[in-house]
């Protein structure tokens, strides 16, 4: 149980080798053997989704995930969002709309956010909520947050 | 979707739509919480909880977790509370003594027996089960009222478990229920819930033997934490130093970890090495000492036929949990706004603080106003239902109006502006409400359950915690200042210094927006930075919806004496009198004469490196702090009990709809309109975001949130699976619709407003149930209005009707 495990992760585009005890989660190794510190831990139960990245696309939890099932897998976390210093759409938009307040819940609401936008550019106001229901936000009521992902959708549509 | 009518003083920056400082670190994941702080060498604690509501511990066996991989330390309340001191205490009850551990006895399930500390938290988990510990069971007491009997003591050595009580009378009360044409009483009752933020409570100490300096860094919000830290710990104050450059995961009031960082300052000086304690969500829940008001309220109005408001009864018992701390206060704020938004002459208020065998009390958004909203509106609107009147025709005839401010109610605080009638009526054109009554009715008709609430309520902000010498007399404190310090550099760039870490109420957009605004130079180029406790200027952080108020109105008073200056050095050059000058975007001519100008840039330079051109006396260099204590505070109560303690009074009006499925007692939001008015709004944005996730937090208190408790003392609702913050799902579309009345008393005509939507909307989201309980003549007034509760409410109404 105690034995440490070579595991490779392909993180943010980048191939990340971390010596790692079998039973730490994607989270915990995100944060504390890869330096990754932009997921948050809310609860480690899987019931705030402060700890949301996409893996090959899809949220995930990685609290509830151990990182040596993530093997060979695409993570992509809050790091990986912005092209360089140019901010992501949605990232823009929850800047410029107040989408984030205390910032805690942020990160997981962007990457849950962006996996809804890349298989759904023209969700609505319904589908934004239903897909974000997983995150909770103590700070903005939402409302925020669901104008933010509107603007963005709308902003990556005109590129 | 706001509409924005403002009739605000022009302002070149306060006001205006601008991103906020904070958020680009925020949405790039570059926030620094405190679990994100890396320390070299950072050792875990992990704690081991007391299964029992209350138990005499027996003993304690640590070995097996001594000897467990990686453990460095057992920490148990025998050692611990011999080498540090109590937690302060608000009310004058030295007794109720309260340590991060227990020692000797526990007084609630989930209370800390013994810390340990280990290389990791997965390590100091495991050796935290191996900790043995005997208990001996004692009788319990969970119900307040039960605790009023005093049979089962909490804490024997106080004597009692009433920690506070005394009746206020304010105004001909007694002559006014006589006189009074109708009489009502009902109890109305606001159920334990708290903020719960995403983040838990988190700190990391760290112990410099070559310097004697314990390091700090905490995801803390609260007044006098440095001190505190350091009185328990026997340290000298300037030997804890709190880093505030610390992002905070939301508070909203709770994160108030006294004695989570004393236990672990305790730990790192004993260890020298860096310790961590991260709070897990149930220790968060549960152990962490962060629950909030658990009221009941005996309410009893005094009133006439044609709906005039007499005067009130109140009494009001709070169930604190197992210790004190501050939250007894939390009776005391709601004085200063005791009567509402009403012109009601006299108001008896008697306020009980009592503890029992529950996780121990924390301040709340609010600091116990939004109960008493609640117990008010709920008020209003049973007195409506009494009458047959119309809700808001008694709420028109009652409130204050606007040519009665500056209004000063029973207990004694003055509301320093408002025009309640307009904002009401705002709301209720925005929210189009005889089409929302159409909607009701329709809805009725056709089988449904459906109801309209209304509540119309305050928002005291910026206060000097006068609430304290209120109750207490043996803390004579009035001063609750704020402060500002800002630098002008050799380039002429302009930083501005704070004294507190912020948990997402945007104070760095708030100081370079006011700063920007005085010295008339771009918010964009302004920077922020935080001091750490042993740099900073006093600040009593930000608590009781202060910071516009306070913090803006020192930042403003830095930046005029960065101004002054300038003009100075203007007026030295010129050989002229300030008075002669005119300042523009930072440059400075004679006025008349534009061309006999000097630049920022030109000033700057001068401030800074020619101090032969420098007026006689003046300081080189260009910096300047701002200490600001609170508009109308300094006064002590008088002997009724009488105090100005918050200057500022916001104002909201909310409307909702509401449908109830009567086959489930499901509510549903179909509408939500809120009014405001916080006076001048500096960052609207900000403002607006506060407002609908207050409103949200209060969906979640009227609707879904609450810590109970098992029969046993045992805490039910300790995970998000059964303590319910509301999710996307629940919060339905929010309208505001600002209206700007400004403070007199503020820098900029500004108001707090940090707790907005919160205190209304409980009340008005109870009145709306309850109006749509009406055709069944049923009733309920007790928070929250679960599913269960609402279906309960429904099947015996249908009962007695059959």
């Amino acid at each position: 149980m105690r034995a440490k495990l070579r595991c490779s992760l392909l993180v943010n585009g980048e191939r990340a080798e971390a010596l790692v005890a079998s039973y730490k989660t994607l989270l915990e190794v995100l944060r504390e053997d890869l330096g990754l510190t932009g997921t948050k831990h809310g609860c480690e139960l899987g019931e705030c989704g402060a700890c949301a990245v996409l893996v090959d696309g899809a949220p995930l939890l990685s609290c509830l995930e151990l990182a040596v099932q993530c093997e060979g897998r695409d993570i992509q976390t809050i790091e990986g969002l912005a092209k360089g210093t140019e901010l992501h759409p949605l990232q823009a938009a929850f800047a410029d709309h107040g989408g984030s307040q205390c910032g805690y819940c942020t990160p997981g609401m962007l990457m849950t956010a962006k996996a809804l936008l890349d298989g759904n550019p023209d969700a609505t106001r319904e589908q934004i909520k239903e897909a974000i229901s997983g995150n909770l936000c103590r700070c903005t009521g939402y409302q925020q947050i669901v104008d933010a992902v509107r603007l963005a959708a709308a902003r990556m549509k005109t590129r | 979707m706001n509409s924005r009518e403002i009739d605000a003083p022009d302002f070149r920056y306060i006001g205006k739509k601008r991103r906020a400082k904070e958020h680009p670190r925020f949405v790039s994941g570059r926030g620094r919480y405190v679990a994100d702080i890396a320390l070299p060498g950072l050792k875990h604690v992990a704690l081991v909880a007391s299964p029992h509501a209350s138990a005499r511990i027996v003993s304690i066996r640590t070995e097996a977790a001594l000897a467990a991989p990686g453990v460095l330390s057992v920490l148990t309340g025998e050692e611990f509370c011999a080498n540090t001191d109590a937690l302060a205490i608000g009310v004058d009850a030295p007794k109720v003594t309260r340590y991060a551990l227990a020692r000797g006895v526990v007084r609630y399930a989930g209370e800390w027996v013994a810390a340990v500390v280990a290389d990791s938290r997965a390590l100091a988990e495991d050796a935290a089960e191996l900790i043995e510990v005997d208990y001996q069971t004692l009788p319990h007491v969970i119900d307040p009222e039960e605790a009023l009997e005093d049979k089962t003591l909490v804490h024997p050595a106080h004597g009692s478990n009433v920690l506070y009580r005394r009746k206020f009378v304010w105004g001909p009360v007694e002559e006014a229920f006589a006189k009074a044409e109708h009489r009502i009483a009902f109890r109305a009752v606001w159920g334990r819930s708290a903020t719960v933020p995403i983040e838990t409570f988190g700190v990391a100490a760290q112990w410099n033997p070559g310097t004697g300096i314990l390091d700090v860094w905490a995801s803390i919000q609260m007044p006098k934490y440095p001190d505190q830290t350091a009185r328990a710990l026997r340290l000298q104050g300037n030997a804890v130093r709190v880093h505030y450059d610390v992002d905070v995961g939301g508070s909203y009031g709770v994160k108030r970890g006294i004695k989570h960082t004393v236990l672990v300052g305790y730990l790192a000086k004993k260890l020298g090495a860096p310790v961590r304690l991260i709070e897990d969500r149930l220790e968060n829940m549960r152990g962490g000492d962060m629950q909030g008001p658990d009221r009941f309220f005996d309410m009893r109005a005094a009133f006439d036929g044609d709906g005039t408001i007499r005067a009130l009864k109140i009494r009001a018992v709070d169930d604190v949990g197992a210790y004190a701390g501050r939250s007894p206060f939390q009776l005391g704020k709601p004085v200063t706004a005791i009567c509402g938004p009403y012109t009601i002459a006299a108001i008896e208020y008697e306020p009980t603080s009592v503890m029992t065998h529950k996780t121990p009390q924390e301040a709340v958004r609010g600091f116990g106003q939004s109960p008493t909203n609640f117990a008010i509106e709920r008020t209003i609107d049973r007195i409506a239902r009494h009458l047959g009147m119309d809700r808001i025709a008694l709420r028109e005839k009652n409130l204050i109006r606007k040519d009665q401010f500056p209004y000063t109610i029973p207990s004694g605080s003055t509301y320093d502006s408002g025009d309640y009638h307009e904002v009401l009526g705002r709301a209720l054109a925005a929210a189009d409400y005889p089409a929302l009554v159409r909607a009701r009715d329709e809805a009725r008709r056709a089988g449904k359950l459906a109801g309209i609430g209304v509540s119309t309520c305050l928002e005291p902000s910026g206060g000097n915690s006068a609430f304290e010498v209120l109750m207490n007399p043996k803390m004579e404190n009035t001063t609750w200042m704020d402060s500002c310090l800002v630098r002008v550099d050799l380039s002429g760039s302009i930083t501005g210094v704070i004294n507190n870490s912020s948990s997402g109420q945007g104070h760095e957009s708030l100081v370079s927006t006011v700063l920007g605004e005085v010295l008339e130079r771009d918010p964009e180029s302004i920077r922020v930075v935080r001091a750490d406790s042993l740099t900073a200027l006093p600040s009593n952080s930000p608590v009781g919806s202060r910071m516009a108020i306070m913090l803006g109105g020192a930042a403003a008073g830095a930046a005029k004496a960065i101004k002054a200056n300038l003009v100075a050095i203007a007026a030295h050059a010129f050989e002229c009198s300030p008075e002669d000058l005119e300042y523009k975007s930072g440059d400075v001519n004679v006025k008349g004469a534009p061309a006999r100008r000097l630049t920022w840039d030109q000033l700057v330079e001068t401030a800074h490196r020619k101090f032969h051109k420098l007026p006689a006396g003046m300081e080189p260099g260009l910096q300047a702090k701002f200490v600001w204590e609170v508009p109308t505070g300094g006064d002590l109560p008088t002997p009724e009990g009488r105090i100005q303690i918050y200057p500022c009074y916001a104002f909201e009006a909310h409307v909702v709809l509401v449908d109830v499925d009567p086959e489930t007692g499901k509510p549903t939001i179909g509408r939500y309109v809120c009014g405001h008015d916080c006076g001048v709004m500096i960052n609207p944005d900000i403002v607006h975001g506060m407002t609908y996730g207050g409103i949200a937090h209060g969906i979640g208190a009227a609707l879904y949130e609450k810590f109970a408790y098992t029969e046993d003392g045992q805490l039910a609702s300790g995970t998000f699976m059964d303590y319910l913050i509301p999710s996307a799902m629940e919060v339905p579309p929010l309208a505001i619709v600002d209206h700007c009345t400004p403070s007199p008393l503020t820098t900029f005509g500004q108001k707090g407003s940090g707790e907005a939507g919160y205190l209304g909307a409980p009340a008005a989201i109870a009145n709306a149930v309850n109006d749509a309980l009406a055709p069944l003549g049923a009733s309920i007034d007790a928070l929250p209005m679960t599913h269960l509760a609402i279906w309960t409410a429904i099947d015996g109404a249908q009962k007695k009707a059959s």
